[in-house]
């Protein structure tokens, strides 16, 4: 079975006025299916650039990528994952349902099917009441919400997630972290989720990727694993072995450098 | 007392109220300072003149709000038709962008008496073309602003969904440039009326708003002119409070992001 997604050996290089920058170097990576992984880091690791990657909103300067064994390009245009980002890119004269359906309008399923699907999803995300508001009478976390129910809409078998909950409140942040888990143990989907928060990347995934700027690199991929996806709650915060799980993945992420330069320690 | 019969009360009493002591000071201030009427004529004889000439005060109104109505639709259709054409092609945009530029600071209405011996001195058109190349301008750059409002995270979205470019323009670039176009169309709508009358200071058929002010000023029948004056007003306002509310009711879930 193809892995949901191969990095291998990728650099990101851009070019500006002050000469080239390099973002990545030498970046390798595989997430199986149903995994979840996230990339930590602190600012200018890379860790969005290499999740642009992987969603073909940007070219690798060298190294490869294949999604579910097609190349990036190729699993974009045939729709393989969702995509969500810090912020939630609603369009604003669209009522919740209409933003939830925008992907599922764009590629040509009818009128009723649409609904319906509207329909499970805003339940699903917990929105059943707002479906006809607009997103400015939403707050910021019912916005994202509906941003990750129109990621899932489609029921990819990828999600990729740039710092959902990067602008939200941290009681907010931690109520989406579990509906989080709740969903992707329903769909099964694998996800890539960038974050700056270590609790978070523990909470949420099998897999911490651990990255250090100035090139972006992988330092060390932490296993998490806390058990599966559908059986994590609240009292999982508390457990010894999420402190022991951060605690790892906070020494990787340090290793021999100063603590914390741009990374929140919440 | 309700929400509504408050509202009226906080907000629209008090500008009313200044209004009629505004007149009420002009009046007394006529009166009793012994004003020459050619100076200023006093509210009540301009309303006078104003209730004897309403039949032709409203005929004259009519055609002079025809013509900016018309260099109204006709400008903004060419404005926005040229931002579409600007916004996608960029060899296009830089052409025009100094060719706006040097439209935008020549006052519109110097042109008229030159467009009166293209056109004819009896015709409306010139008046018209006035009014349509004054509302180019202002639809045009805002509508090129919106065309360019489209955030960097809705671009990703439409790249990550692999939409074409026409569905791209039509769920997102399009209703993201219409607020901005309609703000186009308020701003240009003011403009509008003013240069159809100005356009008649210079000549042309006696048959607008403008044209009267002149010949009643010209008479020496202050209050005359001073009643389509009044007319005029009228007639911008009208277009005002029209496009604000088209304004309003599509920028009515912008606040959004």
């Amino acid at each position: 079975m193809n892995a949901a997604v191969e990095v291998e050996n990728v650099d990101r290089v851009f070019t500006t006025r002050g000469g080239a920058v390099t973002a990545l170097s030498g970046v390798s990576l595989s997430v199986a299916p149903g995994e979840f992984v996230s990339l930590i880091g602190p600012s200018g690791c890379g860790k969005s650039t290499l999740l642009r990657l992987v969603a073909d909103l940007d070219e690798p300067t060298a190294g490869s990528i294949s999604v579910f064994g097609k190349t990036a390009r190729r699993a974009r245009l045939d729709q393989e994952y969702g995509i969500a980002f810090q912020q939630a890119g609603l369009l604003p004269w669209r009522t919740v349902a209409a933003n939830i359906e925008l992907p599922l309008e764009l590629h040509g399923v009818g009128k009723a099917a649409r609904a319906r699907r509207a329909a499970e999803l805003v339940a699903l995300v917990g929105l059943g009441d707002f479906a006809d508001r607009f997103p400015d009478q939403l707050s910021g976390g019912m916005q994202q919400r509906v941003a990750i129910a129109r990621a899932i809409a489609e029921q990819p078998r990828l999600l990729l997630m740039d710092e959902p909950f990067g602008a939200l409140d941290e009681m907010t942040r931690e109520h989406m972290q579990l509906e989080l888990t709740r969903i992707t143990a329903e769909t099964g989907a694998a996800v890539v989720f960038v974050t700056h928060s270590i609790p978070e990347a523990v909470f949420l995934s099998d897999r911490v990727v651990v990255m250090s700027p100035r090139p972006g690199r992988i330092r060390d991929i932490v296993d998490v694993r806390l058990g599966a996806a559908a059986d994590r709650g609240e009292d999982l915060r508390e457990d010894a072995g999420f402190f022991a799980a951060v605690t790892r993945v906070r020494e990787a992420l340090h290793g021999a450098d100063a603590p914390g330069v741009g990374v929140d320690l919440r | 007392m309700t929400a509504a019969a408050s509202a009226l009360v906080t907000r629209v009493l008090p500008p009313v109220a200044l209004f009629a002591a505004l007149l009420l000071v002009w009046q007394l201030a006529v009166v009793i300072g012994d004003i020459p009427a050619f100076f200023l004529p006093s509210p009540l004889a301009i309303g006078g003149e104003f209730g004897e000439l309403l039949p032709s005060i409203a005929a004259a109104s009519l055609v002079t709000g025809t013509n900016a109505l018309v260099g109204l639709v006709v400008g903004s259709l060419l404005g926005v038709a040229a931002a579409v054409v600007a916004a996608f092609v960029r060899v296009l945009d830089e052409m025009f962008a100094p060719l706006i530029a040097a439209v935008a600071v020549v006052p519109i209405v110097a042109l008229a008496p030159v467009l009166y011996t293209m056109f004819g001195a009896s015709l409306e058109i010139a008046r018209v073309i006035v009014a349509a190349i004054a509302v180019f301008v202002p639809v045009f750059i805002n509508s090129l602003r919106g065309l360019r409002q489209v955030r960097p995270v809705q671009r990703d979205l439409m790249r990550a969904y692999a939409a074409s470019g026409w569905q791209t323009a039509r769920t997102v670039t399009i209703p993201s440039a219409l607020p901005f176009m309609f703000t186009g169309l308020r701003i240009a709508s003011s403009l509008a009326v003013i240069s159809a009358i100005v356009a008649e200071y210079f000549g042309g058929p006696r048959s607008g708003i403008g044209s009267l002010i002149t010949s009643a000023a010209s008479g020496s029948n202050y209050a005359r002119a001073w009643a389509f004056v009044v007319g005029a007003i009228i007639v911008g306002l009208v277009f005002f409070t029209a496009t604000l509310a088209i304004e309003r009711f599509f920028t009515r879930h912008v606040r959004a992001r």
